[in-house]
């Protein structure tokens, strides 16, 4: 096998391996898919309501929707350093760290497999927005697009995670740090409201916010009236560009865990 | 045919060399400027307490610790100039049961068999035989977390063999096994010698084991090697051609072999046992 075959291989299998155990166990989605739906039907409906944050022409409810996806796709993604700390405790990382492996490969295998739980919460996702009347895109090339976006999405994030776990290495700290950074992430971002409204310096962060290019890239896919504020070329080459620097820093730090 | 055979320096009759192997945290010295070699085909014992740096040996000589002094050669590889190679010859089974319980034992071997990059082809077949070999084929479909621990230990040996490697890592291989699947353990790994001339490299704290398993053994202490040789030189070693492995451990260091350590090794075992369900 070619030296790029190999590395696809080995990602795949540590993919492969992390989607068979959601096959013998999916419970865990059904639990994680309670937070969109409720923010969707209750904030979403609430805010909608009250007219209370402008969104010129788009429904509130339909500028809600994606932004409501991408906040799944982070908490999905951003507790998922749990699991290898949880796997180092039980010698499995130290296993892999032994196989001729590259490290970013392992990397990039778990990171693929968080986009295969992220998209099992677009799909719930979609199915409440129809329910509610979103204004959904259905061609073929925005589904595309879509699911391009949450794989991106949840590999950055999940990514972000594996490095933040190999720092902390152990279990509370991660909890801890975990809460204390998806929040800010997610109000620092315009899932839920537009960045124009945000005062200056909130509008600053939001810009160095790579979730903000996730939503901003969905809002433009998901729905059939919806726009890029951003740009789609400048949304994917954000992603893109983000993972990538993270993979490579995170197959540094990997070996770190099992000190 | 050991498909694992790089194009190396095969005038190495020592398939594992250390010279001046040393390893420091801050002001700790865990392992102190150690020297030793193990031949081809030679199941080769590192006896000593927790803390007298096996376990840091281990993880140096796995690549997954760097040393801070000194060097280190496995297969003819330098572990830190050509670490991937090294990993590509070696099979490790570390002390805790490590198998995946929300896997089935054939799922845990199949991610192993594509991390070593065995051709597709062959990933079934080697599997199987893997399985077979450590008597869990019946078991292959089932849930790793029903597994009981002497099964997950075989399964943990049939899956650092998958790619044959030359040598193969054991941490405290039966530690809070029940007798019978001791001695399940002890058989396999006898075979595995003898079926593929595999170096064993393994720690222990178990008279019965070293003297079951190995043709020689290190003492380690804070570090340091204090004897090493076959068994019975260091028995003779002590003056008394019949010590137990015991006395001779005593002799050598000056301590008990720990039976407290021992415990609380077969208590985390037990944990682990609770944690795979």
């Amino acid at each position: 096998m070619g030296a790029i075959a190999r590395y696809c291989n080995d990602a795949f299998a540590i993919a492969d391996m992390e989607v068979r155990k959601l096959r013998h166990d999916p419970g865990e989605l059904a639990t994680r898919a309670i937070q969109p739906v409720l923010w969707l039907l209750v904030f979403g409906q609430v805010f909608a309501h009250t007219r209370a944050i402008p969104t010129g022409e788009v429904a509130y409810i339909d500028f809600l929707a994606p932004g409501i996806l991408a906040q799944s796709v982070l908490f999905v993604a951003i507790f998922y350093g749990i699991s290898v700390i949880w796997e180092r405790d039980l010698g499995i990382v130290h296993k892999f760290l032994v196989s001729p492996a590259p490290r970013t490969a392992l990397v990039l295998g778990k990171a693929l497999s968080a986009g295969v739980r992220a998209l099992s919460q677009a799909v719930i996702v979609y199915a409440v927005a129809l329910v509610m009347g979103v204004g959904m895109d259905w061609s073929a090339a925005a589904l595309a697009g879509v699911v391009a976006l949450v794989v991106l999405g949840a590999a950055l994030f999940s990514t972000f995670s594996l490095i933040i776990a190999c720092v902390v290495k152990t279990r509370e700290r991660f909890m801890g740090i975990g809460q204390v950074l998806t929040m800010p992430l997610f109000f620092a971002s315009n899932a839920i409201y537009p960045i124009a409204i945000m005062p200056d310096w909130l509008k600053w962060i939001a810009h160095v916010n790579p979730l903000t290019y996730e939503v901003d890239g969905l809002r433009a896919l998901m729905l059939e009236r919806g726009a890029s504020g951003l740009g789609l070329p400048l949304d994917f080459a954000v992603l893109t560009g983000t993972l990538a620097l993270l993979v490579l820093c995170c197959g540094r730090m990997y070996p770190r865990i099992v000190v | 045919m050991n498909d694992a055979a790089l194009a190396r320096d095969d005038r190495v009759a020592d398939v594992l060399t250390t010279l001046g192997l040393t390893r420091r945290f801050g002001h700790l010295t865990a392992v102190d400027s150690l020297t030793l070699s193990v031949g081809a085909g030679e199941i080769f014992g590192l006896l000593g307490r927790n803390g007298a740096g096996k376990s840091t040996l281990i993880k140096m000589l796995t690549t997954l610790l760097p040393p801070t002094a000194g060097s280190a050669r496995v297969g003819g590889y330098d572990i830190v100039h050509d670490a991937s190679r090294v990993r590509a010859i070696i099979g490790y089974v570390p002390q805790s049961l490590s198998a995946d319980g929300e896997l089935t034992g054939r799922e845990n071997l199949a991610v192993f068999a594509r991390l070593y990059d065995l051709p597709r082809l062959m990933r079934a077949q080697r599997v199987d035989e893997g399985l077979a070999f450590m008597g869990l084929t019946e078991a292959a479909d089932t849930m790793v977390r029903a597994y009981s621990g002497g099964m997950i230990r075989r399964l943990e040996i049939a899956q650092s063999m998958l790619h044959r490697p030359p040598v193969l890592f054991l941490d405290e291989p039966t530690v809070g096994l029940d007798p019978v699947a001791r001695e399940a353990v002890w058989a396999h790994i006898r075979e595995l010698r003898k079926r593929y001339g595999t170096t064993i490299v393994l720690t222990s704290h178990y008279m019965d084991e070293v003297e079951q398993l190995c043709d020689r053994v290190a003492i380690l202490r804070q570090g340091r090697s204090v004897a090493l040789g076959a068994l019975a030189e260091l028995k003779a070693g002590t003056g008394d051609p019949a010590a137990s492995l015991d006395a001779v451990f005593a002799y050598f260091t000056g301590d008990a072999v720990e039976s407290g350590a021992a415990y609380r090794e077969t208590s985390l075992t037990r944990q682990d046992f609770q944690r795979h369900g």
